[in-house]
């Protein structure tokens, strides 16, 4: 049995590597992939306590992260092309028109 | 118990007349609104007229009191929608419709040709519904509610011409003098309520009555004179006069109806209506009697040198106006109601006709230019002449019996009023005849070249005279001032009319020195003879005399002839510095530095912050991204650190 804190500690360092991308990366769809990331490794500690207290209800909500994060990346990839339309670049920091 | 009058339908009908007028009237043709305002006038009077047909049947049940509906209920302290009728309120409710119709009916003619007809209509029609509201009120509250309307009502129409600046700044002036009035009658209310709990007048009654008569000066006596500022605002008495003659920039027949027949008698209404208090209050009597006696005699020698029609009847109005106050204030109420009714009748009249002449000579008002408009405008002429034997007291006139009653009153409670109210007679009639005489005597002075000051530019050439809805109006008023007094059995029988709202006269014993009342009587015949003969003989026999008089008298002369400079002693005492203190203090201080000061402080702070707060919406995506992690950090952050400290 793989004791619990190795999954926490591989789950640990992918939400950081995914935050790091987050924050550091410059186009839109590797941000895009950062936020999976985040996403997946708090779907790996659900699991990870889903199996060591016995309680079903950590997987359960994996699948409702797993829906929604399916259904943000239509919506965000939509996002992205039409963005990528109007303004012919993928680079954030050049897309920042919403402010005052 | 009689059938229920439903006297809350009279106020009603006039206010529908305004409404109707006021809203649609500018779509109507002038036939449409004197119609709407005639009938709004004209049903009150008849309504007014139907109970008057039945006051033999529910004389006995007076006063009824009948209540509407309930209004403020606060605590202890209650005020309903009531309606009050006595033989007090009958007698003005009688008074206001039926001189009010009758100016309602000059008014169509005299404001024919004039701007904003509706407009004229719906003010007049409102004015009679505060009226009405004032004198049939059952408690102090609801009058207040006639008395603030009538004075909204008259500062409307005395700013009807309000492209002139004058009569903007007249009706302005006339607003601010009353407001202070009506601060003491304000004050006098809430010390009723304060100490009797009530503002309806029978329970006032009956609570007053436990009283006994004030030596001193008590509550009652306050009271008393606190509602006399009120009286003294509304009715142009000392100090509060000055905007009564000035008022007489509105059109002609406002100054008919409202500063002289009605709206200015309603101070005297309610003083009478107060009589309970002041029966209790000498010295309150005894300020009311003073004040009155004073404004009668100091107006009078004003009317004496005025030169303009209007204003001369005017100062006329405050004198006789004084003179009801010093009948009130002999406690004489029904003495002072007598003359409030005779002059509804002549002044009404003497108004109405000297719009008549006024609209003859196409808007001049100035008598110097006026004269033998005798044989020009014999209506106007004859009506006027009804009026001016009324006002100055010829025997068995209107004027004769009131005044008459007042100065015989006055005679047994002080000599000295009793003196100074026969001099004002003779003045009276003195003024009165001038008038007469240099408007309808006489020659005439030819148009001068390059004058041309009057609105209407016609000059005055060729008089003509009115048409027959003004002359009607005046021939029935003018009936009235002939017989207006012996048709009511002179003051004797008026006295006995009242009795049941004021008690009983008192029986006066025929003391030694005390005046009977034919020696009276005569005494103001007397009067009225000599100011007949004084301005037949100065105005028509020696006319150069007057102006010798005046240049001899100089400084006496001036003083009268600029009013006692009592416009420019309040101006500089009173509104000067009110209006320095309101600018530099007020405006310049509390207004700009402290309230302005204060909000513009703030919103620029707002500003300023928001400034340096705005700049953290960059748009810039990487920028979010790093506070919202920054924001995760601090919070997970500070929930590891408590959870370790637990």
């Amino acid at each position: 049995m793989v004791p619990i804190s190795y999954y926490l500690g591989l789950s640990a360092a992918l939400f950081i590597s995914g935050v790091a991308g987050f924050l550091l990366k410059r186009n839109i769809i590797t941000i895009f992939m950062s936020i999976e990331l985040m996403l997946n490794a708090v779907n790996l500690s659900f699991v990870a306590f889903a199996a060591q207290l016995h309680n079903l209800n950590g997987q359960v909500f994996v699948f409702f992260v797993m829906v929604v994060a399916a259904a943000e990346a239509a919506v965000g990839l939509a996002i992205i092309i039409a963005v990528y339309r109007t303004r012919n670049t993928l680079n954030v920091d050049q897309v920042d028109l919403l402010k005052l | 118990m009689t059938a229920n009058l439903h006297l809350w339908l009279i106020p009603l009908l006039p206010l529908l007349g305004a409404a109707i007028n006021g809203v649609l009237g500018k779509r109507f043709s002038r036939q449409l609104v004197s119609a709407v305002g005639l009938a709004g006038s004209g049903s009150a009077f008849l309504y007014a007229l139907w109970v008057a047909a039945q006051y033999s049947a529910i004389k006995a049940a007076m006063p009824i009191v009948e209540t509407l509906a309930p209004w403020i209920q606060a605590g202890s302290f209650r005020a309903d929608f009531n309606f009050q009728l006595d033989q007090l309120s009958f007698l003005m409710l009688l008074i206001v419709t039926g001189v009010g119709f009758l100016i309602h009916v000059y008014s169509v003619g005299y404001m024919w040709d004039e701007g904003g007809y509706y407009r004229f209509f719906a003010y007049l029609n409102l004015f009679l519904f505060f009226m009405l509201m004032l004198i049939l009120a059952g408690n102090y509250l609801l009058m207040f509610i006639g008395w603030e309307g009538v004075g909204l009502a008259s500062y409307l129409l005395i700013g009807f011409y309000f492209t002139k600046d004058s009569a903007a700044n007249a009706g302005k002036k006339a607003f601010i003098v009353n407001r202070i009035g009506d601060f003491g009658f304000l004050i006098a209310l809430f010390l009723l309520i304060q100490h009797f709990g009530t503002l309806d007048y029978a329970a006032l009654a009956t609570k007053v009555s436990q009283l006994g008569v004030e030596a001193g000066w008590g509550v009652l006596s306050i009271i008393g004179v606190l509602l006399m500022v009120g009286a003294a605002g509304k009715s142009a008495q000392i100090p509060l006069y000055v905007w009564l003659p000035d008022a007489m920039e509105g059109p002609t027949p406002v100054s008919a109806l409202i500063h002289a027949a009605t709206m200015v008698t309603a101070g005297v209404y309610m003083v009478s209506r107060s009589h309970v208090i002041f029966d209790r209050a000498p010295q309150a009597l005894m300020v009311v009697a003073v004040i009155g006696c004073a404004t009668a005699f100091f107006a009078a020698t004003i009317g004496i040198c005025q030169t303009d029609i209007k204003k001369v009847l005017a100062y006329s109005t405050v004198s006789q106006l004084g003179y009801m106050f010093l009948g009130c204030g002999v406690a004489a109420y029904s003495a002072g109601v007598f003359h409030l009714m005779t002059h509804a009748f002549f002044k009404g009249l003497l108004f109405l006709a000297a719009g008549s002449v006024i609209h003859s000579l196409g808007g001049e008002q100035d008598m110097r230019r006026m004269g033998g408009l005798r044989k020009e405008i014999p209506w106007t002429f004859w009506t006027m002449t009804a009026g001016t034997f009324a006002i100055a007291g010829f025997p068995f006139f209107a004027g004769y019996y009131s005044k008459d009653m007042i100065l015989w009153k006055a005679s047994q409670q002080s000599m000295i009023l009793f003196g100074f109210g026969l001099l004002t007679a003779f003045i009276t009639s003195f003024y009165m005849f001038r008038l007469w005489f240099m408007t309808f005597f006489g020659e005439r002075a030819p148009v001068e070249a390059g004058h041309g000051h009057d609105d209407h530019g016609h000059g005055t050439g060729h008089a003509h005279e009115s048409g027959w809805f003004m002359l009607l109006p005046l021939i029935v008023l003018a009936v009235l001032s002939v017989i207006g007094g012996w048709m009511v059995g002179g003051g004797d029988g008026f006295e006995k009319f009242l009795t049941p709202v004021f008690g009983a006269p008192a029986e006066v014993a025929e003391a030694a020195g005390s005046l009977s009342e034919g020696a009276v009587s005569a005494m103001a015949t007397v009067a009225f003879l000599l100011g007949f003969g004084l301005a037949w003989f100065l105005y028509v026999r020696r006319k150069r005399i007057p102006a010798q008089i005046a240049e001899n008298l100089g400084g006496l002369y001036s003083a009268v002839l600029n009013k006692y400079w009592v416009d420019e002693i309040y101006a500089a005492v009173i509104v000067n510095p009110m209006v320095a203190i309101s600018r530099s203090v007020l405006w310049r201080g509390v207004d700009q530095k402290i309230i302005d000061a204060t909000l513009d402080d703030a919103a620029a702070g707002a500003n300023q912050l928001s400034d340096e707060v705005r700049k953290m919406q960059s748009g810039n995506i990487r920028s979010y991204a790093a506070w919202v992690t920054a924001g995760a950090v601090v919070v997970i952050g500070y929930m590891m650190w408590m959870g370790a400290a637990r």
